[in-house]
């Protein structure tokens, strides 16, 4: 066990999994010899190989597409978009081939491709470098959508991810890369060497794809995030100082209702915590669901935090950002506290 | 060869009067070695390769000096696809299928390319390649079978009809969203390499579909990694309703490749001898290790885009008689006549056979259920192949399905 970061867990999962399979190669924007943008591929190229990790054309939609194929022709690839406001090009190929192709040749065709996005705001990058798309790609079916919260998740996620022989879409907090963010910017930007999950194995292990975790038992009410807003929800519970349940959804497909159900029917409250927008986010399934299987234990409205239903801004990052304030406003509302 | 910019092959209304068609006489055109730069070559992409002249002799340096065997196999192939073709048309007016789409006038395009391949070479075909399935020898009733969506169909249903796939024979799912097995198949050539297998991929792309981003993308990425892949347009004149010049055909499609680094090379399509000599000399290049070729297949498309489909809206309605390449079909029966090797008596035998086939195979086919009243795949099956393993919330979903 080591101390990492989350872009040190990244690393070492891809690490791994390139050491351990031979099918695994790694491609994208910057990702060869810099080892790109956010450095989660750095040395990889040295260590592996140009033929394993490599540079790719400016063209997400072109290596999505490429990769697709390399993944029908029996490798394992996993392409990184280094921004997931750059994934659009990409959209048909991943919506309409790669989601679709087992189900258009009744399973005789497939592609194992791991698509990994760096997503979310908070580090002033404005409305082409801070988007949340996750929910579009939940809502396609035959694709696989997880962001984790921490770097032990990260790790264990992605290497399930690139085993998995059906396609997952990777979604990584970028702002959690270097340490758990609160969604305090005022305060000194904390690592993660005090957190219990920047400890992280160096060898092999899986995290399965669609568990959700409970991260705090609670009986008052039940709050689900994920990706950044996990730290947010974890700060605002503290500074209330309430019994909550938190809930770590980590997978939005497959989506682990049962513990979120059980949870919910318990507290018979739930907060639902997200950095995308709101209308047709994430947080519009989780409500749905969460009504069809625990409406009669409900005793207040399920209430959503989220980013406002604007692009992503620059200058008014801090006031688009679902900080503490936001998520304290929705707790008090829902447990009528004043 | 007219150097001007081709116009509309005609538009609606107008005379028919196929102008700037930039054509080269049969044997005229030169054929460097498979080896060459793209650079040196860039011509070829403004002529176009033929072999058969008009007195049916294979002439020119392009002449792939086939045994009479194969040429004969390629003519069984091209007649196969043409009855199967008129016989679906037929099914569909009556009411016996949904939906089909004809290759009519395009039969050398899928029979000449795929013998001119190893069987281990993976095909990415659009929906009007079905030829490519006959050449690789799948029974016609597997196709029908397809179409129907009837309880024989190997796709459990999942597919409009004319969306074939068939890992067995190394035939790419098709897909409705078009050119995007262009990218993906320099994907799959790229694995090729990898894996240091001598395999290659084969893709095509209507000349309409070449304006969409994945052509490109296919000749960036295929240049940039050298990938032993073979990527066709068959221009057919028309996408739909409109013809090639709204796809952006100012220039020949295959001068595109040179941009890139990667030979361009325009061919009669309706010319047996000259698709097979290409493809041929593109394989050659792609197995040894010199990259990707653009090839344009230069050919008519004889009859609608599909069934739901009325041509005579939009272009005169006898046009593909006036082509002036004529018709694949029977260019080739010619050239095996004037070299001694058919007959028109062998020709009609040919002709009953393949009918009776295909009836045969209709019926076959039928037998395992047919349009109106089934048997079809289970209903159950939209939800086997969603994910590897089925998910809780399709379960679900599937339980629900089956207490409707």
């Amino acid at each position: 066990v080591a101390r990492m970061n989350m872009i040190q867990a990244l690393h070492s999962a891809m690490d791994v999994m390139l050491e351990k399979d031979p099918d695994v190669l790694i491609l994208g924007e910057d990702v060869g010899n810099f080892g790109g943008v956010f450095r989660c591929t750095e040395g990889l190229q040295r260590k592996y190989g140009e033929k394993r990790v490599f540079d790719t054309p400016i063209a997400e939609g072109g290596f999505v597409g490429a990769a697709i194929g390399m993944g029908v022709n029996g490798l394992r690839p996993v392409v990184e978009i280094q921004f997931a406001d750059y994934i659009y090009p990409a959209f048909d190929q991943l919506a309409s081939e790669l989601a679709r192709l087992r189900s258009r040749s009744a399973g005789t065709f497939w592609s194992p491709v791991t698509v990994r996005a760096p997503c979310g705001g908070g580090i002033r990058g404005g409305q082409t470098h801070s988007q949340s798309p996750e929910a579009i790609f939940a809502h396609v079916c035959g694709l696989k959508t997880v962001m984790p919260s921490n770097p032990y998740d990260a790790k264990g996620l992605l290497i399930s991810a690139i085993e998995d022989d059906d396609p997952v879409i990777f979604f990584e907090p970028k702002r959690l890369y270097n340490g758990p963010f609160d969604g305090d910017h005022k305060k000194v930007a904390l690592n993660w060497n005090d957190h219990h999950k920047g400890e992280v194995p160096e060898g092999h292990y899986t995290m399965p794809i669609g568990q959700a975790e409970i991260l705090r038992t609670g009986s008052d009410i039940t709050i689900l995030a994920y990706g950044t807003m996990v730290h947010v929800t974890m700060a605002s519970v503290e500074q209330l100082n309430i019994d909550a349940e938190v809930i770590d959804v980590r997978s939005m497909m497959p989506l682990d209702i049962d513990t979120i159900a059980n949870s919910v029917c318990k507290t018979g409250r739930c907060v639902i915590v997200h950095e995308a927008t709101r209308h047709c986010g994430f947080g519009a399934e989780l409500s749905a669901q969460v009504q069809e299987t625990c409406f009669w234990n409900l005793e207040a409205p399920i209430v959503r935090v989220t980013g406002w239903d604007t692009p992503y801004p620059h200058a008014q990052e801090w006031a688009y950002f679902p900080g503490q304030k936001r998520v304290i406003k929705a707790l008090k509302q829902t447990l009528a506290i004043a | 060869m007219n150097s001007k910019n081709p116009e509309a092959t005609s538009k609606s209304g107008n005379q028919t009067g196929f102008k700037n068609l930039r054509l080269s006489n049969a044997g005229e055109v030169n054929r460097p070695d498979e080896f060459s730069e793209a650079v040196d070559i860039s011509k070829l992409a403004f002529n176009l390769i033929r072999v058969l002249d008009d007195d049916h002799q294979a002439v020119g340096p392009w002449d792939p000096e086939l045994a009479p065997r194969i040429l004969r196999n390629g003519l069984r192939h091209m007649l196969l696809t043409r009855i199967f073709d008129d016989r679906m048309l037929m099914m569909q007016r009556q009411g016996r299928l949904s939906f089909y789409v004809k290759s009519t006038g395009e039969e050398a395009v899928s029979a000449a390319q795929c013998l001119a391949l190893k069987p281990d070479d993976m095909m990415f075909p659009t929906y009007r390649q079905q030829g490519l399935l006959l050449a690789r020898e799948v029974p016609p009733q597997e196709l029908i079978c397809q179409l129907l969506s009837n309880s024989g169909d190997r796709l459990k249903g999942m597919q409009l009809p004319v969306m074939y796939s068939n890992a067995d024979v190394n035939f790419f799912a098709i897909s409705g969203t078009l050119a995007t097995q262009f990218s993906q198949a320099v994907g799959w050539a790229m694995a090729s390499t990898y894996k240091g297998d001598d395999n290659l991929a084969c893709a095509w792309v209507g000349e309409g579909g070449s304006a969409e981003p994945d052509f490109h993308y296919a000749l960036t990425f295929s240049s940039v990694y050298k990938s032993p892949v073979i990527l066709n347009v068959v221009n057919n004149q028309w996408a739909i309703s409109t013809d090639q010049s709204i796809a952006g055909g100012r220039y020949p499609f295959a001068a595109r490749g040179t941009g890139y680094g990667i030979p361009g090379l325009r061919v009669d399509g309706n010319d047996f001898l000259a698709v097979y000599a290409v493809t041929q000399w593109a394989a050659k290049r792609a197995r040894a290790g010199h990259g990707p070729t653009l090839i344009e297949l230069f050919t008519y498309r004889a009859d609608a885009h599909s069934t739901s489909d009325d041509p005579g809206k939009y272009r005169p309605k006898d046009e593909w008689k006036h082509w002036p390449l004529g018709d694949p079909l029977d260019r080739l029966k010619q050239h095996l006549i004037y070299i001694d090797e058919w007959s028109e008596e062998q020709h009609t035998c040919l002709l009953e056979e393949l009918n009776t086939m295909v009836v045969k195979a209709w019926e076959e086919a039928e037998s395992l259920g047919n349009l109106s009243d089934g048997p079809w795949p289970p209903t159950t099956a939209m939800f086997d192949y969603v994910y590897k393993e089925m998910p809780v919330h399709l379960q679900k979903q599937r339980q629900e399905l089956l207490e409707e």
